[in-house]
């Protein structure tokens, strides 16, 4: 393996400013990418258990949501797919021999298609959410 | 001047390469192998149970109890099941190595998140195996069950 040098601070300011995961973009999807991480793990624990709460008391519902569950599906789903898009970038970066090379590139590719997904998901979910209110 | 010691530094001094099997390699793999399968079963998953015909307003107990009597929908909730708490529970536990500097807390910690998803994998799985999509209901719940139910 060659060695890895990593010029001081104050000349990454004056070059193109920091590393893989130092600074900018590599560092910020690495932020995000640990936040949206630990907050689905989370999600899922309580997910398992409320699809086995309708089997353990045989609650035959009539429904599963409301309008702050709606939110926060909204929320969760726009982290699943920051996670996994961003997941794939990272996949590329450690096994596509130029992905180190494109990684800031492909931040903003997954940042372009999040944009994309959520645009598309979005405004139906939320009249499906909000066109149930009062039935 | 030297109070802070010099970046990576390793907390312990290298050990000697080990033989046997190198679980932190396969499991820097193994988060990238089930990364992949995980997107198209959670995308599949959010797209039929979020989008198709009226999303979420559909999702009530004869949905579920649908899916979950196809064996199709079986595989595929397992798969996802085992395949995302292990990955998360992975991950949890890189993230409790960078932050926990306790040995105890460590193991405090990783203890918890072993344990959550061992006992939600057994939940989940029994769930998607035993689900009983015809319960015994009163006469007018009947219609909130699958229509197969009252072939
Ligand atoms: C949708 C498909 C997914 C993809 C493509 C994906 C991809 C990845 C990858 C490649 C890593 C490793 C990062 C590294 O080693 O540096 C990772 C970490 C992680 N993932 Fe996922 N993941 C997905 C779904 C999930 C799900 C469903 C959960 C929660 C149950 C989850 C929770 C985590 C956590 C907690 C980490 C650790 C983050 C860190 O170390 O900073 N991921 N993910
Ligand atoms: C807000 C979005 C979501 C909704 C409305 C939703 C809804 C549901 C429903 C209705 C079921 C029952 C069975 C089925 O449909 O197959 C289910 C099961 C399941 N979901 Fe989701 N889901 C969502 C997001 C997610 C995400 C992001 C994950 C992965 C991290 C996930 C993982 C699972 C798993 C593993 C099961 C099987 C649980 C079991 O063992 O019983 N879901 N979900």
């Amino acid at each position: 393996m060659s060695k890895v040098i990593t010029p001081p601070v104050s000349q990454m300011k004056a070059s193109r400013g920091g590393t893989l995961y130092r600074g900018r973009e590599g560092m910020w999807s690495w932020v995000l990418h640990r936040i949206t991480g630990v907050a689905i793990f989370f999600f899922l624990l309580v997910h398992i258990l409320d699809t086995a709460l309708v089997r353990a008391y045989n609650a035959v519902i009539s429904s599963y949501k409301n309008p702050i569950m709606g939110l926060g599906e909204l929320g969760l789903v726009g982290a699943i797919m920051f996670h996994a898009l961003n997941g794939l970038r990272i996949i590329l970066i450690d096994f596509w021999s130029k992905g180190v090379k494109y990684q800031r590139v492909m931040f903003w590719v997954v940042v372009g298609v999040w944009v994309v997904l959520f645009a598309g998901f979005a405004p139906r979910h939320l009249i499906n959410v909000f066109s149930e209110v009062g039935h | 001047m030297s109070t802070v010691a010099a970046p990576r530094t390793p907390a312990r001094p290298a050990r000697p390469a080990r033989r046997g099997i190198n679980w932190e390699k396969w499991g820097w793999m193994y988060m990238r192998i089930s990364g992949v399968v995980l997107v198209v079963l959670i995308f599949g998953h959010l797209f039929v149970n979020l989008m198709i015909g009226h999303g979420v307003k559909a999702i009530d107990f004869a949905f579920v109890a649908g899916k979950l009597a196809n064996p199709f929908w079986q595989v595929w909730d397992t798969l996802m099941l085992w395949l995302a708490l292990i990955h998360g529970a992975n991950g949890m536990r890189t993230i409790t190595n960078d932050y926990v500097s306790s040995v105890a807390w460590g193991r405090v910690l990783r203890g918890a998140i072993a344990f959550a998803a061992i006992a939600l994998i057994v939940l989940g799985t029994l769930v998607i195996y035993t689900f009983d999509p015809c319960p015994n209901v009163p006469a007018d719940q009947i219609s909130l069950l699958p229509s197969f139910c009252r072939a």
